[in-house]
């Protein structure tokens, strides 16, 4: 197995180690099962969005090519490609979600913040996901994630209170 | 109603202090058979023999039984073999594999154990859906921890000479993940993209070894069958439906929730349980099984049983016990245009038939959603979902036909009401809707 490379100055001791970790739990020469759990990394210590140059970054870490690192991080609705807003404000709108309401916050929290799904606020406090799929909380709809964390059965109080409490 | 226990199979921690930790999971029974195998007191084929006789069923949605795929791994082979956990739970409406790895991820632990040992597998993986990362991933990582530090996972575990590694893996966004093979395209590393089968996993499957992928809700009932014995989990739901099922109903019900119940339970059984419908409403229709599965007209899911025949019989499935619930203010024009967005939202786009035809349907029902359909637009819709169905490498494409297929054999006048009056919905005019 060759040496990982001298990690680049984008990635920090602490994504290294968390990238490192990664590695460890598969076989040898199958750094590239580490990628995911790399770019989540690299993601959240970047404010809720990846660039190339981290993606590059990432490659030469894990010594694989970019391609590889790229098609990875535009594949799924958890990564960023373009800057965001702090907050990651995830909305489900599917089936069980919106029998109980969900277009109505949605159609409340554009309202409230001026902007649709998938845009960010101007003040870059929150990022409002393009209309998310289900997030396997259907029980406790209507319901949202916010910054991972999930919000259940919620009511457009409850909303309001949970963005008035991002800072 | 006749009265129902709870609880019995993969929430049978539930209800108690902290259901989540090894103290609470050996208190209910649990280990005893993994420390049976480790004492060796069973064989791989008796494990598998009584995993077989059980009638455990995939409960990821195909409902292929659990023992006879286990069968299928070439156990005595020599080379790493593997097992993966599907827990990227993402089918609309199901929510019961979270419910699993935050409140009992023990028993999961545990059927791994078991099932890898079954096999010959020494490594496994659970792939854990990344949006579970707050509260459920930390859960199973700890029992997995757990498990360690009490020496029933490692290295020639208790001199028994069983190795058994457990790793989690974690997705970032991908329904399509949740197909065996696209889940082991992405656990490489890779774009979550269906393989061709065959070769099907058993033979070339994670990083080309043979590997055997199961849900979390079938691997989590292994460790009750091998304690209860084949019989008790058989007898527990009718002919062919063994066990339990976790039912998650959502939608149109007074207590929606994750209710671990008998297979075989009557529809209306279930509904009651529920408290049922939302503001004693009509019952319109209801999806058994997650948004793959044909939708059913009330009435006709009222005479049915929940389990794989008794639903297969009136033209559904039984999917993954997500049973959600439409009460008769419901707009079937716009449940399905929410659904086909969502297939079309998630289709990985190798296959032409889907990647096109999930955004063809999509954008026609969306048109008539905006009232600008015409009556040649039924037809072509369901048009479309033929041609999609069964041209595709997954059975995505089959799951993205189906809800159109049905929504429009059960509930045509909605439609044709709604192209006719430039995108009324039936539901807003009630003299229409009671005719």
């Amino acid at each position: 197995m060759s040496e990982p490379n001298p990690p680049t100055e984008l990635l920090s001791d602490h994504v290294t180690a968390q990238i490192d970790q990664w590695r460890q739990r598969f076989p040898e020469r199958r750094q590239r099962s580490a990628i995911i759990g790399a770019l989540h990394a690299v993601q959240h210590e970047n404010g809720g969005y990846l660039t190339a140059e981290l993606m590059n970054a990432v490659a030469d870490y894990l010594d694989l090519p970019t391609i590889q690192v790229y098609e990875v991080g535009t594949f799924h609705s958890m990564f960023q490609t373009k800057p965001v807003g702090r907050h990651d404000v995830a909305i489900c709108t599917n089936i069980s979600c919106m029998l109980r309401g969900a277009d109505d916050i949605v159609a409340h929290v554009e309202h409230r913040l001026g902007i649709k799904l998938g845009d960010s606020t101007e003040d870059g406090r929150i990022f409002l996901k393009r209309e998310e799929e289900c997030l396997a909380a259907c029980c406790g709809a209507p319901m949202m994630m916010v910054d991972h964390k999930y919000h259940e059965n919620l009511t457009i109080d409850e909303v309001d209170r949970i963005l008035d409490g991002l800072e | 109603m006749m009265a129902y226990e709870h609880n019995l199979v993969c929430f049978n921690t539930f209800g108690s202090d902290e259901s989540w930790t090894m103290k609470t999971y050996e208190e209910h029974d649990g280990y005893k058979a993994w420390r049976k195998i480790l004492a060796g007191k069973m064989s791989q084929e008796a494990v598998i023999d009584e995993v077989k006789a059980s009638g455990l069923r995939g409960r990821g949605g195909a409902g292929f039984p659990t023992g006879l795929k286990w069968s299928f791994m070439p156990r005595d082979a020599p080379g790493q073999k593997y097992l993966v956990c599907n827990s990227d739970e993402s089918e609309p409406g199901t929510c019961h594999d979270r419910e699993i790895l935050r409140y009992n991820p023990h028993a999961l632990v545990e059927g791994m154990a078991i099932a890898a040992y079954a096999m010959g597998a020494t490594v496994a993986y659970n792939y854990i859906r990344g949006e579970f990362i707050d509260e459920p991933v930390p859960r199973f990582e700890a029992a997995v921890k757990e498990a360690y530090a009490a020496g029933l996972l490692g290295t020639d575990i208790q001199g028994s000479g069983i190795d058994f590694e457990l790793h989690t893996f974690i997705g970032a966004g991908a329904y399509i993940c949740g197909e065996e093979t696209a889940l082991l395209d992405s656990l490489e590393g890779k774009q979550g993209k269906p393989r061709f089968k065959p070769p099907f996993p058993a033979n070339f499957g994670l990083y080309g070894r043979p590997t055997t992928i199961n849900n979390t809700q079938s691997l989590a009932s292994v460790p009750a069958i091998l304690r209860n014995g084949h019989a008790w989990f058989a007898g527990l739901g009718p002919e062919g439906s063994g066990g339990t099922a976790q039912f998650s109903v959502s939608g149109h019900v007074e207590k929606p929730g994750n209710f671990e119940l008998p297979m075989g339970i009557p529809f209306k059984d279930l509904l009651e349980i529920c408290g049922g419908v939302l503001g004693g409403r009509k019952l319109k229709a209801v999806i058994p099984g997650g948004s793959s599965c044909r939708v059913m007209p009330g009435e006709a899911i009222m005479n049915c049983t929940m389990d794989y025949d008794s639903l297969q019989q009136a033209g559904s499935s039984f999917g993954t016990g997500a049973v959600i619930v439409m009460d008769e203010t419901t707009c079937m024009v716009k449940v399905l245009r929410r659904i086909a967005r969502f297939y079309m939202a998630e289709s990985c786009g190798q296959c032409t038939p889907c990647r096109e035809g999930t955004g063809w349907l999509y954008r026609m029902l969306t048109r008539i959603v905006e009232g600008q359909g015409r009556e040649a637009d039924l037809d072509k819709l369901l048009d479309v979902a033929n041609k999609i169905e069964g041209h595709t490498i997954c059975a995505f494409g089959d799951a993205s036909a189906w809800p159109v297929q049905s929504f429009l054999e059960h509930f045509h006048h909605e439609f044709e009401y709604m192209v006719r009056n430039h995108g009324r919905s039936i539901v807003d005019s009630p003299d229409e809707a009671a005719a």
